[in-house]
């Protein structure tokens, strides 16, 4: 897939392809003078190989010996998508996923100046503004804090765009909601850090700004910070990567998710938002009353059935109907399963762990009977909210919102029992 | 004296926590609030170098002055080869900068997903133009502008927006009094969860 996704993500996308054929020469000519994390040879196309050969029975002949860094079986071929967007986004393939953890190379990127290649012995953490002491922090003095580890998920804001401005039956699960990841975090309670550096009272919002080439930077309310923010370096288990942040990243539990900013550099404390360019250009929500809602931090509940699911074809039986659900308010507390186009609902399993700011795995046995049928699912979560379906959710934010896409979606399964999305409930 | 807010933000972390169904922070470290006296004093030096933002008091801003005409030139040499000669774009990969299109005028763009967004139609602070440009811009050469290419290049977007005369000379004082046509239209989130979508 080297063309990039439309706008699925409702900002600019710069692919490698864009840099080389796109608007200017100049651009190609830096390119090709070795610009290093934008000339790597990304954009590749990547095609279906041939199948793996392996033994007739493996159960007669040694098999393969140790190795330093594990690999998938060549069997299993999960990957994101689009691939060589420096500022751009690629997406986890929900479909090839189950359980709730999202394995750390498969976690959704989403870059506005590429990913920066930092050495972390030379990576420190500036704590400055409202603060009785400027303090500087190198990565190894941040892990010696107390430390927790979290579950939580992280969703751009943008997730879901594709869906809603371009619906078409060829949509999956990665496409529909692929910009949703969720993750076993360790790190340091932001506010830990906070109290070392002396905030002061009076600081109402601080700037977290990333070490990437655009310094990317978001300003969030204190009340965040002294709530359950954390400055993460370790993700499922081991260092984060370089595409979630290497060395540290902000994680903000349950809010949009350019809010988490990676590669963490700088925090500033003060008394109002600076309005970068984050805040007011992009991720702010235009609403049909003639308004755009800025700060809109929450991440509404929402669900997403992830197997069966478009472009896959079932038959005559029972399956199961599987997917995520999450809400950046908490826990969610009943999912629903339609397979009639939502004329009646069934309670799905919701499956343990379910942990706040993280996404539960729902199940529910469906028996396929061959006619026509459309699967839908719906969260609920501990604050009373329920997933709107695209109507209600058109009537307050009109066609045109930029973020914040959480209407019912679901897969209309073809007499043959081939699947396709369904968008409009 | 370290210790006098710390009263306040007790209060504040049990509040939090009601709300958001969550642990506090530090308590689920097991930890009390303490000073571990790790990290070291910032030098006035190295806070100076890394704090490059700009705000729409003013603060951050730096010395300097740039006019339309200066900006129109460095547009046209840095800008031009991907926002386009008239910073009409060339999305999706470079958004368009330019543009009073009187279909999107109003803020109608919840209405409407064709409508394309711009500094003059849709950004609420003129400060956040110069704070983007001095930290992201140009794409491949990021942080290679001097304070008064910025102001230039500002007061050039602004200009061409129809958001300052053509006749506009930009510094610290001047770019914080310029108000955007749309400034008002931006409102806090009120979405609390709950039954109402919102």
């Amino acid at each position: 897939m080297d063309e990039p996704l439309k706008d699925v993500e409702g900002e600019e996308t710069i692919s490698r392809r864009t840099l080389l054929t796109g608007a200017a020469g100049a651009l190609g000519v830096a390119v090709a003078a070795g610009l290093p994390h934008i000339a790597r040879g990304q954009g590749v196309q990547v095609s279906t190989p041939a199948a793996p050969v392996v033994p007739a029975d493996a159960t007669r002949l040694p098999g393969a010996p140790t190795t330093a860094v594990g690999s998938r079986s060549p069997f299993v071929r999960p990957s994101r998508t689009p691939v060589g967007e420096t500022t751009g986004y690629s997406l986890t393939p929900l479909q090839d996923l189950t359980g709730t953890i999202t394995p750390a190379d498969l976690h959704f990127e989403r870059h506005h100046a590429g990913i920066p290649a930092i050495d972390p012995s030379r990576h420190s953490l500036l704590i400055h503004g409202l603060v009785t002491t400027p303090l500087m922090l190198t990565v190894d003095e941040i892990r010696r804090f107390p430390q927790v580890t979290r579950q939580h998920f992280i969703e751009c804001s943008g997730n879901g765009r594709a869906a809603y401005r371009e619906p078409n039956p060829d949509l999956t699960p990665q496409i529909v909601a692929g910009l949703v990841s969720n993750t076993e975090w360790t790190g340091v309670p932001l506010k830990v850090l906070f109290e070392e550096a002396g905030a002061k009272p009076t600081a109402q919002w601080f700037l977290a700004e990333g070490g990437d080439a655009c310094l990317m930077a978001r300003s969030i309310p204190m009340a965040k910070a002294m709530d359950d923010a954390l400055v993460v370096w370790a993700q499922n288990g081991e260092p984060i990567r370089p595409e979630q942040g290497f060395p540290l990243r902000l994680l903000l539990p349950g809010w949009e998710g350019n809010t988490s900013v990676k590669w963490l550099r700088r925090l500033e404390l003060g008394t109002r938002p600076w309005m970068t360019r984050w805040e007011t250009s992009k991720y702010t929500d235009p609403l049909p009353d003639g308004t755009a809602r800025q700060f809109s931090f929450d991440m509404d509940a929402k669900s997403v059935i992830t197997s069966p699911a478009a472009p896959q074809s079932i038959t005559k039986g029972w399956w199961p109907i599987s997917g995520l659900a999450w809400t950046g308010r908490g826990r969610i507390t009943r999912v629903e399963v339609s397979s009639d186009d939502g004329k009646s609902w069934a309670d799905a399993i919701i499956h343990e762990p379910n942990l706040a700011k993280a996404p539960v795995r729902f199940t529910h046995m469906w028996e396929w009977d061959g006619r026509e049928s459309v699967l839908l699912s719906r969260a609920t979560d501990e604050s009373g909210y329920v997933q709107p379906t695209l109507t209600e959710f058109v009537k307050v934010r009109g066609i045109g919102t930029d973020f914040h896409f959480n209407p019912i979606v679901g897969w209309k399964v073809q007499p043959g029992g081939r699947l396709v999305f369904h968008g409009a409930t | 004296m370290r210790r006098a807010w710390m009263l306040p933000l007790a209060l504040a972390i049990v509040a939090c926590s009601r709300d958001s169904g969550s642990s506090p922070a530090s308590m689920a470290a097991g930890e009390p609030a303490r000073h571990y006296g790790l990290g070291r004093a910032a030098t006035a030096a190295e806070v100076t170098a890394r704090d490059i933002d700009v705000a729409p008091d003013g603060e951050g801003l730096p010395p300097g002055t740039g006019t339309v005409q200066q900006g129109a030139a460095i547009f046209q040499a840095k800008c031009s080869m991907c926002h386009g000669p008239r910073g009409q774009g060339m999305p999706p990969a470079f958004p368009a900068l330019i543009g009073r299109d009187p279909k999107a005028e109003g803020f109608v763009f919840a209405k409407d997903p064709n409508l394309t967004k711009t500094i003059g139609n849709y950004w609420p602070h003129a400060t956040t133009v110069f704070d983007y440009v001095r930290r992201a811009m140009p794409l491949l050469q990021p942080g290679s502008l001097t304070n008064v290419e910025v102001y230039s290049l500002t007061a050039f977007l602004l200009a061409s927006n129809q958001v300052v005369p053509m006749t506009t000379t930009l510094d610290s004082a001047s770019l914080t009094q310029v108000k955007m046509p749309y400034a008002g239209k931006f409102v806090p989130d009120n979405r609390r969860g709950g039954r109402e979508v919102k």
